[in-house]
């Protein structure tokens, strides 16, 4: 009988546990959870601040979940080490499970920057788990100045969160745009007035040199004061498990289209792995949830015997902010075609006959299909793409291709 | 197991399907008091170009990337239904974002809903089949279930 080692308990996880049951009902399967919780989505935890999730249901799965999947969950327990030499995994209790494969699926942890005098705020997070959100909570029980560190995802998502409970929220970032991981400066700019006429503040191109108690020293020579501090400035994939037991990585732990690592039965899969970009061919770390759960999925399957393959995996992001909604995915190469109104954007990247990536602010109906045309690498010149340019719609397609989606089993 | 089917060399394009979807999804008994003077909200929709029309809903894929995608667990395959749970659903578009076919779409509160072949309503079967004029929406056996 096999013994399955998973590590960590998020969506990865999840996708792990149910790709293992697929193929295998009867080996045992344990999940080291760090987090004292059963799994949840991460991207959630705004949305928890903002009321529109609690904590009856903020959990990923039903409550039955691990005990019809069979599975061991340890909470409030971390790994130590992977040997895979004998084939077990110690936890820091210093007790040792063995295992017949193991998936790492560790995620990502927030990068907090040496700033001078953090030591003296009296009230700092980060924004990664839902006990950051509950503290959080707990931090802004009375309207609250915030400064929040960082006009990324997690940053902007932190800001809208916690915008109906503070006195005040500002954003700062030394980038020059908000969400620079995947808008253009042209493209973030709609979405930082939208964000700005709900009334949060930005101090972009500057950021926090110097902290004194509630005093936040910008660059720029400002000082901004605040009650709690929010830092979200990045992520690091945990790849320290990995990179100890002799497993190849780089920004993440790298591996391959089976969710295989370099060491043989060490499996990796969610925000800590660096797998292919298939909208550029390049290692990336896809830290998005669609990729974790399919990451997961694939690495479960094939820790069963079974031969999963992930080879499409592109990154992309579904995000609104007070009911404007954006959507971007793939790479930004090539040609564009652009469509442009005060609130709205539509940029349309091609290349070699492909759609590579596209950039959508406000009118984001049935944007999937061209989230398709670049999963799939569908040939720009086998559709009407001139229409499709203008409206996302099946229409676009052959009479076969849809008569083959819609009148049979896709 | 059946699912809804659609020839588009029969669909008139007549956009009956989407009121008949959005009178069976209201719970409501009385049509005009359900639809009347009121901007609708279908399950499912007609696209098409030039002389071609066609109805578009929820495929209830094999393999559905909106359950793997969705942020709240919110959707589920049930059956062989894929299904949504409102009360869970936060409406951060994911699933619009990866469903090839263009078939969710939000509520009028901006929660998500798609087609669930109406077994969850009083219909009992897809109320854009029976009311299809034309019979160019079919609900049948067609294909292998994995």
């Amino acid at each position: 009988m096999n013994d399955y080692i998973i590590i960590g308990n998020g969506v990865a996880a999840v996708g792990c546990i149910e790709g293992i049951r697929s193929a295998d009902t009867s080996g045992s399967i344990t999940v080291i959870s760090k987090e004292p919780h059963p799994v949840y989505c991460r991207p959630l935890i705004s949305y928890y601040l903002e009321g529109k999730t609690d904590l009856a249901r903020i959990p990923y799965r039903d409550g039955d979940f691990y005990e019809k999947n069979g599975c061991r969950v340890l909470y409030g327990k971390s790994a130590a080490k992977i040997d895979p030499a004998n084939r077990t995994v110690t936890l820091d209790d210093g007790s040792v499970l063995p295992y017949s494969s193991v998936c790492l699926a560790a995620g990502s942890a927030p990068f907090v920057p040496p700033i001078r005098g953090l030591d003296t705020v009296p009230d700092a997070f980060t924004f990664m788990t839902l006990d950051d959100a509950l503290a959080l909570e707990q931090a802004t029980q009375t309207p609250k100045r915030v400064l929040i560190v960082g006009a990324g995802l997690i940053g902007l998502k932190c800001a809208e969160g916690l915008h109906g409970r503070a006195a005040s929220v500002t954003v700062c970032d030394l980038a020059d745009h908000v969400l620079p991981s995947i808008l253009d400066a042209d493209s973030a700019s709609v979405l930082q007035s939208h964000l700005e006429q709900n009334g949060i503040r930005f101090m972009l191109s500057d950021t926090a040199e110097r902290f004194d108690g509630r005093t936040a020293h910008m660059r720029s020579g400002v000082t901004v004061g605040f009650d709690v501090l929010v830092l979200a400035v990045g992520v690091r994939a945990n790849t320290a498990l990995a990179k100890a037991c002799g497993c190849d990585t780089n920004r993440g732990v790298l591996v391959g289209c089976g969710m295989e690592t370099t060491v043989p039965d060490v499996y990796a899969a969610g925000d800590c792995t660096e797998g292919t970009d298939a909208s550029c061919g390049q290692k990336r770390v896809l830290a998005i949830l669609p990729n974790a759960y399919m990451q997961g999925r694939t690495a479960g399957v094939n820790m069963a015997g079974g031969t999963a393959v992930l080879d499409n995996a592109i990154p992309m992001n579904a995000i609104g902010f007070f009911g404007l909604h954006t959507m971007t995915a793939g790479t930004y190469a090539g040609e564009v075609y652009e469509e442009k109104t005060e609130t709205s954007r539509k940029k349309l990247y091609t290349q070699d006959d492909l759609l590579k990536g596209f950039i959508l602010i406000g009118d984001t109906t049935r944007a999937g299909l061209y989230t398709s045309l670049i999963r799939n690498r569908t040939p720009l010149s086998e559709i009407d793409f001139e229409q499709m340019k203008k409206i996302a719609t099946s229409a676009s397609f052959s009479s076969k291709t849809r008569t083959k989606i819609f009148g049979g089993v896709v | 197991m059946k699912r809804i089917y659609v020839n588009e060399a029969w669909c008139l394009g007549c956009h009956l399907c989407e009121y008949n979807c959005a009178f069976a999804n209201s719970g409501l008994q009385d049509m005009a008091a359900a639809l009347k003077g009121k901007p609708i909200y279908p399950r499912i929709h007609i696209e098409g170009k030039d002389a071609i029309t066609y109805a578009v809903s929820c495929r209830h894929c094999e393999d559905p990337l909106c359950v793997k995608s969705c942020i709240a667990g919110a959707i589920r395959k049930q059956d062989g239904v894929v299904r949504i749970d409102q009360s869970r659903c936060v409406g951060c578009l994911t699933c619009v974002l990866v469903c090839p076919y263009g078939a969710l779409s939000p509520n009028e509160n901006g929660v998500m809903q798609k087609c669930e072949l109406c077994l969850q309503n009083a219909c009992g079967e897809p109320a854009c089949v029976a009311g299809c004029p034309n019979r160019a929406i079919v609900y049948e056996e067609r294909g292998e279930d994995a």
